[in-house]
This record gives C-alpha cells, sequence and structure tokens, in this order.
C-alpha cells in the first residue's frame, strides 16, 4: 500500500532529510513512525501526501508510482490518503458539519451521500450530536476527532496521522489510538507518526523508528526490501 | 459494518464516472460555489461593498460621458439642415435665366430640393427684417441677387461631401458665388470627436484600475484564506475547485456593479433633465434626453461582469498556484 525504496530527500542548501530509507506498509496494516525531533519524520510523511518529491528513490502508493504522478494528478492522489495534523487544522468559518464534508465536496459527491457519511463518520468518533457546532466551541480532543472524522469521510485507503496525541491526555490518546484500530479493522492502512514510545509500547503494532534520516529499526524491513 | 467502510472505491473508480455524470457534477458544484460566493459576499458587507462602488462609479464616469456624446449627437443630427447651400445669381441675368438653372440643379443626383428666392422676395424680406423700409425706399433699383438655395442629399450633407458640391455648383455659368456656412457644424463635429476619443481614454484608463483594484480585493480574501486553501489542497481539493468561489466573487462584483452604475446614471439624467428642458425651452424645441437603452445596458452590465472577473482571474491564476500545503 505505501513502498518506499532507496529514498533519500536533500533539500535545498543541502539538508539531507531522509537518507535511502526502504519500507512496506501492507495493505490493512497499522504502523507507528517514530523518531526525534528532526529525525525525518515530517519528511516522510511530506513525500506520501505529495508534499515534497523524493531526491532519490521511489515512493508508490496503492501501486502507483509517485514520481511519476504529473502536477495536475495530485489532488485525485490526495484524496486516496486521510491526513490527521497535531493542530487538527479544523476551518473555523465552517460547522463540523462542514470541515467533516470537505472531502465529498471536493469530490462532487452527491448531497444525499454527503450528508450520510458525515453523519456516519461523525457518529463513528462519538461527535454525531455536534454537527451543527463551530469546531473553536469544541475541546482539544473532540477537534482531533473532526480530524480525524474528516480523514476517514471518503472511506480513503490509507490514513497519516502526525502526532495526533500530542496534545490530549493519555486517557483521550488512546481513545483515539483505538478509533485507528477500528478503521485499520476495515482495511485501512494507517500510520501514525508520533514520539509517544510508551503508547507504541501498549498498542503493540510494528514500528519505524527513524535516526537522523535514516530507517534505524523495521521489524519487518527484510521483507519490505523483497 | 459502517456505511463509511461500505462499497469502499478506489480513486480510479471514483472518477471513472461517465461524461454526463461528471459534467453533471461539475454543472451542480459550479452553481452551489456561486451561490455560495454570493453568500461569503453578504457575510462581508463592508469590504464587498466598497469594492462594488469602486467599480459602479469607476463605470459611471465613463457611461455617462458616453450618455453625453450620444445626446449632443442626438442635437446636431437635427443641423442637417445647416448644410444647405446658398447659390447668389450674378445681377444680369434674367428671370427666365434663373428658373432654367433652379429646374437644371434640381436633376443633379447630390441634391435633393431647390428652392429660389428671388431679388424682390429678399428685399421684402429684408425691409420687414432690418428696419431701414423707408430708406430702402429710396433706392433707384434693387441692389440684391437672386438666391437659390440647395439642400443636398442626406450622403452629401457631411461637410466635405457638401463642399465638393459648393465647388460644382459654382461652376455654373448663372452663379456669381455660393455659400456654405458649416464651420461651425465642423468645429461641433471636431469637439465631438474629441469627446468620444476622451472618453475612450479615460474609460480605458477607468476600466484598468477596476481590473487592478478587483484582482487586489480578491488577492487579500485569497491571502486571508490562505491555510483554508492549504488544508483543502491536503484533502484533495483542485485549484479549479478553489478558484471557482472567487471568480464568483469577481462575477458578483460586477453584477452589482453594473447596477450601481446604471442608477448612478439614472440620477444624473433626472438631475440634468430639468436644466436640460430649460434650455430647450428657451430654444422652443421638444428635446427629450436620452438614457441607455436596454442593449447599452446589457453591455454595461457586461462589461461589469467582464472586469469584475478579469480582476479576480488573475489574482487567481497567479496566487492560488503558489500557496502549497507547507506543513504536515
Amino acid at each position: 500500500m505505501i513502498k518506499f525504496q532507496d529514498v533519500s530527500k536533500t533539500y535545498p542548501g543541502g539538508h539531507l532529510a531522509l537518507e535511502k530509507v526502504s519500507f512496506h506498509i501492507k495493505k490493512g496494516e497499522l504502523a507507528f513512525l517514530t523518531g526525534h525531533s528532526g529525525a525525518g519524520k515530517s519528511t516522510l510523511l511530506k513525500l506520501i501526501s505529495l508534499m515534497e518529491r523524493p531526491s532519490a528513490g521511489s515512493v508508490a502508493i496503492n501501486g502507483v508510482d509517485l514520481s511519476a504522478i504529473k502536477q495536475q494528478q495530485i489532488p485525485y492522489v490526495r484524496r486516496d490518503i486521510g491526513i490527521i495534523f497535531q493542530n487538527h487544522r479544523l476551518l473555523d468559518r465552517y460547522s463540523v458539519f462542514d470541515n467533516v464534508a470537505l472531502p465529498l465536496v471536493i469530490e462532487g459527491a452527491h448531497r444525499k451521500q454527503i450528508e450520510k457519511r458525515v453523519s456516519a463518520a461523525l457518529e463513528k468518533v462519538g461527535l454525531g450530536d455536534k454537527a451543527r457546532c463551530n469546531p473553536l466551541t469544541l475541546s482539544g480532543g473532540e477537534q482531533q476527532r473532526v480530524g480525524i472524522a474528516r480523514a476517514i469521510v471518503n472511506s480513503p485507503p490509507v490514513l497519516l496521522a502526525d502526532e495526533p496525541t500530542g496534545n490530549l491526555d493519555p486517557e483521550l490518546s488512546m481513545e483515539i489510538l483505538k478509533l485507528f484500530e477500528d478503521f485499520n479493522k476495515h482495511g485501512t492502512s494507517v500510520l501514525i507518526a508520533t514520539h509517544d514510545l510508551g503508547l507504541i509500547a501498549r498498542m503493540k503494532y510494528r514500528s519505524l523508528t527513524l535516526k537522523n534520516g535514516r530507517l534505524l529499526s523495521d521489524p519487518l524491513a527484510p521483507e519490505a526490501r523483497i | 459494518m459502517s456505511l463509511l467502510f461500505k462499497g469502499r472505491k478506489t480513486e480510479y473508480q471514483r472518477t471513472g464516472h461517465s461524461f454526463f455524470t461528471r459534467w453533471y457534477f461539475s454543472l451542480f458544484n459550479t452553481i452551489r460555489q456561486g451561490i455560495q460566493s454570493l453568500g461569503e459576499m453578504w457575510r462581508t458587507p463592508a469590504a464587498s461593498m466598497m469594492t462594488i462602488l469602486v467599480l459602479g462609479l469607476s463605470l459611471t464616469l465613463p457611461s455617462t460621458l458616453y450618455l453625453v456624446v450620444k445626446n449632443v449627437q442626438k442635437v446636431s443630427s437635427g443641423f442637417d439642415n445647416a448644410a444647405e447651400i446658398s447659390l447668389f445669381v450674378k445681377q444680369e441675368m434674367s428671370a427666365q435665366q434663373v428658373q432654367t438653372l433652379v429646374k437644371r440643379l434640381a436633376l443633379f443626383s447630390e441634391v435633393e430640393d431647390v428652392r429660389l428666392i428671388s431679388k424682390t422676395q429678399a428685399l421684402e424680406e429684408f425691409k420687414q427684417v432690418s428696419g431701414f423700409a423707408n430708406a430702402l425706399d429710396y433706392l433707384d433699383a434693387n441692389p440684391l441677387p437672386d438666391v437659390v438655395l440647395v439642400t443636398p442629399t442626406e450622403r452629401h450633407r457631411q461637410p466635405e461631401a457638401a463642399k465638393a458640391l459648393l465647388r460644382k455648383l459654382q461652376q455654373e455659368r448663372e452663379v456669381d458665388f455660393g455659400k456654405l456656412d458649416i464651420e461651425w457644424l465642423e468645429r461641433l463635429n471636431a469637439i465631438l470627436n474629441l469627446l468620444k476619443e476622451s472618453v475612450i481614454t479615460i474609460a480605458a484608463l477607468l476600466l484598468t484600475s477596476v481590473i487592478l483594484i478587483i484582482g487586489n480585493t480578491i488577492r487579500l480574501s485569497i491571502m486571508d484564506k490562505r491555510s483554508e486553501i492549504q488544508v483543502m489542497k491536503l484533502v484533495g481539493a483542485t485549484n479549479g475547485f478553489i478558484q471557482a468561489p472567487f471568480l464568483w466573487t469577481g462575477i458578483w462584483y460586477g453584477v452589482v456593479g453594473g447596477f450601481v452604475a446604471l442608477i448612478c446614471n439614472l440620477l444624473m439624467m433626472w438631475w440634468l433633465e430639468s436644466a436640460v428642458a430649460q434650455v430647450t425651452g428657451i430654444y422652443q424645441s421638444s428635446f427629450i434626453l436620452q438614457g441607455l437603452s436596454a442593449d447599452e445596458f446589457i453591455t454595461l452590465i457586461g462589461l461589469a461582469v467582464i472586469l469584475g472577473f478579469s480582476g479576480s482571474y488573475l489574482s487567481v491564476r497567479r496566487y492560488i498556484k503558489e500557496i502549497e500545503p507547507d506543513k504536515v
């Protein structure tokens, strides 16, 4: 589902953010991406979401080589990737419903379909009664769940989360992670970037560790390179 | 299983709709975005109103000047008789020779009408008008010549054609000399042409500034929604999808600005009407000030829409492409 093959990324100015990183996250797999600040986690997520292009190597999503993707095709590739941000990045001018509906509106979904799916997504994250609220009136945990609902509302096969529990207490963090587990059980490939090692230890999933742009450890690394 | 995970489709399946379905979705989205952008304008009334007023007032000036030119042209078209040629017949010509000249001139293709004012008629008229009736009685002979008034056909009333006809008529052996008093008409036409050119120049400058002002307003709006645009791009919005509401805003600015210009024009016409009535009353004329016709009104609105669209297009083309998500 997500395949990195000898991927390197050098930023203008010569900073080497990733060096020959290879791994393969299969369909329906959940994995953590960890490492200290500046290890290359954000760069790796940016490469998957096509915010950056690799300097060397190849990145493939759903079997599609992203290096062959033209600029005008990028939006369509991004529709297959649900992204959850640490700071939620909700649109304050819109209601919770409209925030969650955004990916469906962009796809040109029918109004009835939008209503059904947004309601289902909000129910899934436990915010069925908050649809008409403004995101600013919600707590941090609720805002994060709105962000999750937006990421899964169009059922993307890949879910990326960047420090999704960064600002939450342990109890809320576990709730959020259980949601990810649930999506994963329904076949969604999930990659969660976090530096919360306690969380990773409790969840018992595959963990990719980056250090100074190199993949330091990956339990499945030998298979991934096949 | 939740609805969210039922019937999951890949991007290819989602975009693999028929041409008709895609066309329907595209049309539906376009209309929806148009209505939404109208609502957006409603939510920011002060900023929207300022831009609309700038557009409306900028269109008012050239359209008012256009109306001035149009009305002056209407007035000057009533001065066709000014191109009348007076031919002064030689004193030695007999009445029969003068009649022959009149008949001959009437056959000219450039001539619409020929009228003779005999020397006797002219003297009588002069006596009545001048107030020297008694003095004129002491004259031994009538010093005035016979005058033939020639009205050219419509094609030959223009200054150059009328002058050419005058030269031709002066060649007639019975004619002493001819007169064509159209210098003032030439001057009026020259002033009108100058006014027309000025309207075009002023309109070009104003309309260019309108495009830039709308472009800048839209640019500020884009900058204000920078983070929103980044999020939209991250969830898969195309540049076209993001651009559409801004383009619609430009179009709405144009539509409402066009109506503002129309209202300003109507107000100015109403204001000028009494002054014009006063002037026409002095000249015992029934001239009515003409406003914009339906065609001209549609053209005004169309022009305003084109300006609004162009201004916003210049901004969205440049700035929306530049905004890219920079942080996951």
